[in-house]
């Protein structure tokens, strides 16, 4: 048999049929759905008068609308409450499994997913959501989709696709002190850029990814989308199975032993070929930030701010000059001593306790700088909780941040965490686009540590040198 | 689904690089429970100010692009969000073909399953054609899904390619779903394997 990848492996394992033109199609383990992507395939169902072919793989939970803050009172905005309400009938109706608002496991779709054993190792995963690709740190095929797939999975439990190209990243050496897995990330859409990973997906390797923890990886596999990649993925190791031992809907046991076998054999086989390689060296990787409106748009926080005058061509030396309008910046200028407004810690890409603690071993002793609001939004309720049992809320509340409860947040502003224009905001989430966290809003992308730095010294600023101090 | 075989329309031209799902249709207005009336916020962030009021230099603001059925812009349209909404609120305002050097594949996927017909052409092209649209009303774009060809407002004919299978649903505008459960016993089958070979998938309940 001829060598084949992680994503062959995947792939082949869940093809129910092959139709005439190659479009297969593609059993689906587990679809999680949300609030915001869901209600018009629920309608859909309805009027076609189809049943929801697998409860049993289905999970729902609600995260992108909901307030962050008391959980006792009512929601205020009446679409945001209508929204969750469809979502709780709907449920209902279809015999879905539901975690509600109040649920003390409540959380964001893609947090919540690994942390309770819904998302597993080699499984093929979906959801109305593009950051779904964040599950495939378990060494799954997880990709977002749109509404019209969702009803398509809730009515078959399958999907019409073709089989993506194979793209390996492989990044080696050893992380510099400061340097995480967000810079590591954003190194690498700043290398590929953001259509750079069209038509495939991702595997993500090497000595630095495996040396990863599997926050580390959830974060990497989390931005495949903004490097325009279908899926990401990282082979399941020791860590991996570290990782889901025990979880609660982890197989337990002799099944687990059984499962583990099974997730031994996925690892893409040694002389496998992609057909594209790109490769980037730990040591050369610095804290990164973004400093544009495309995620693409990385530099380091020792770099200067790039000229568009140097774009050669006409259409890309105007993206850049709107951007550089937009964010209120000047050429050539030094990104750190950037003054920002707002410090944003959370999102599927970096609210795990592991990024909490990250940011909190900044700020502990320290406090915000004044004029600056900053907030923490855990991605799930038992990462609060497990935060709060650390005293990581305390370091956090002291210092003055807001302490909040799990969701989307200010990372797309559906709920009341927006930005107002202008405003500045460092921020761990994943998208720097034109009015992303709030009209007219300027977000600078980085990770928990470097937002913890900012939001200390009131500017964009290298955690190292912070530090350095503590050390 | 509305069939796509043919069209003859206003095209509007954009050319911006990594014209966003954000742009299209921003976060706020996600929070509908229905498919239609999104037009009216499409590209809300660029199409009007603060107080509310349209944007006068703004393509689909200006004449004859109010009326336009074909967006031109430049590369990765759609990149970011899975959002639907984002050709919903295309398909609303009355677009029904999009034309870029390339497009994100969930973009690109939804437009499909919307009856919008997305045509990858190489970027010289996309120009090209962005200035057969400044030539005003008159000036109207063919799109040919049979013979896989954009006329221009000259005649000149540019061929473009398709999937065979998408190209099927959109001529017949099909629902893919019933296709699909037409193989309803082999997804059957499937699972009953699955059960044999991972007796220790667990199953969601609580």
């Amino acid at each position: 048999m001829t060598a084949r990848t992680l994503f062959d492996k995947i792939w082949h394992d869940h093809v129910v049929e092959r139709l005439q033109d190659g479009t297969c199609i593609l059993y689906i383990d587990r679809h999680l759905v949300h609030e915001v992507t869901s209600p018009q395939a629920f309608e859909g169902l309805r009027l076609a008068g189809r049943r929801l072919r697998r409860p049993d793989a289905t999970i729902a939970v609600v995260d992108h609308n909901v307030p962050t803050s008391d959980r006792s009172l009512p929601i205020e905005e009446p679409e945001s409450r209508t929204q969750i309400e469809t979502l709780e009938h709907n449920v209902a109706e279809f015999g879905v499994p539901y975690i509600p608002l109040r649920s003390a496991s409540q959380g964001i779709v893609h947090v919540i997913g690994p942390e309770q054993g819904i998302s597993l190792p080699g499984m093929t995963i979906v959801c109305g959501d593009s950051h779904t690709s964040t599950h495939g740190a378990l060494g799954a095929l997880a990709f977002g989709i749109g509404t019209s797939e969702v009803e398509h999975v809730m009515a078959t439990q399958t999907l019409l696709q073709k089989p993506a190209k194979n793209m390996r990243v492989t990044v080696e050496g050893e992380l510099a002190p400061g340097v995480t897995a967000k810079d590591v990330m954003l190194a690498i859409i700043g290398k590929i850029g953001t259509a750079g990973g069209t038509g495939h997906v991702i595997e993500f390797a090497g000595s630095a990814i495996r040396g990863l923890d599997m926050a580390g990886r959830m974060t990497i596999c989390n931005m495949s989308i903004e490097a325009g990649a279908r899926a990401g993925m990282v082979a399941p190791d020791q860590t991996t199975f570290d990782y889901v031992r025990g979880r609660r809907f982890a197989p337990q046991g002799a099944a687990f032993d059984e499962a583990c076998a099974y997730w031994s054999t996925l690892a893409s086989d040694p002389n496998a070929v992609f057909d594209t390689e790109v490769e980037l060296r730990a040591e050369d990787i610095a804290p990164n930030l973004t400093w544009g409106t495309s995620p693409e748009d990385v530099i380091p926080i020792t770099g200067t701010i790039p000229d568009p005058a140097t774009a050669s061509e006409p259409g890309h030396r105007a993206r850049l000059e709107r951007a550089l309008a937009y964010m209120g910046l000047e050429p050539g200028a030094e990104i750190a001593g950037t003054p920002i407004d707002v410090v944003f810690i959370g999102s599927c890409t970096n609210s795990r306790i592991e990024d909490l603690r990250s940011a909190a071993q900044v700020i502990d002793g320290r406090h915000v700088a004044p004029g600056v609001r900053a907030l923490v939004v855990p991605g799930s309720g038992l990462v609060k909780a497990q935060a709060e049992e650390e005293g990581l809320d305390r370091v956090f509340r002291e210092a003055g941040f807001e302490w909040r409860e799990a969701g989307c947040s200010m990372c797309l502003g559906m709920n009341p965490d927006k930005l107002t224009p202008g405003q500045r905001c460092a921020s761990t989430s994943n998208r720097n686009f034109e009015g992303r966290q709030g009209p007219g809003g300027r977000t600078h992308l980085l990770s928990p540590a470097m937002a913890a730095a900012a939001a200390v010294t009131g500017v964009l600023t290298d955690v190292r040198a912070l530090t350095r101090e503590i050390a | 689904m509305d069939k796509f075989t043919e069209l003859t329309a206003v095209a509007a031209p954009m050319p911006e690089e990594n014209v966003d799902t954000d742009q299209i249709i921003p976060a706020r207005f996600l929070k509908t429970i229905k498919r239609t009336g999104l037009g009216e916020h499409l590209f809300a962030n660029l199409r009007y100010g603060a107080d509310g009021r349209e944007k006068p230099d703004f393509v689909l603001n200006r004449e004859p692009y109010r009326h336009a059925e074909i967006l031109i812009t430049l590369d990765n349209l759609g990149c970011g969000s899975s959002r639907e909404h984002a050709p919903w609120a295309l398909l609303d305002f009355g677009i029904r073909c999009v034309i870029a050097p390339s497009f994100a594949d969930i973009f690109h996927n939804n437009c499909f399953k919307n009856g919008i017909l997305p045509i990858q052409l190489p970027r010289e092209t996309c120009e090209m054609l962005m200035d057969d649209a400044r030539l005003g009303a008159n000036a109207q774009l063919r799109v040919d899904l049979v013979q896989q060809v954009v006329v221009r407002p000259d005649g000149q004919e540019i061929a473009f390619e398709v999937d065979p299978f998408r190209r099927e649903l959109l001529l017949e505008g099909l629902d893919d779903i019933g296709q699909t459960l037409q193989h309803g016993d082999a997804i059957t089958t499937f699972e009953h394997g699955r059960d044999e070979t991972k007796p220790w998938m667990p199953a969601l309940a609580f």
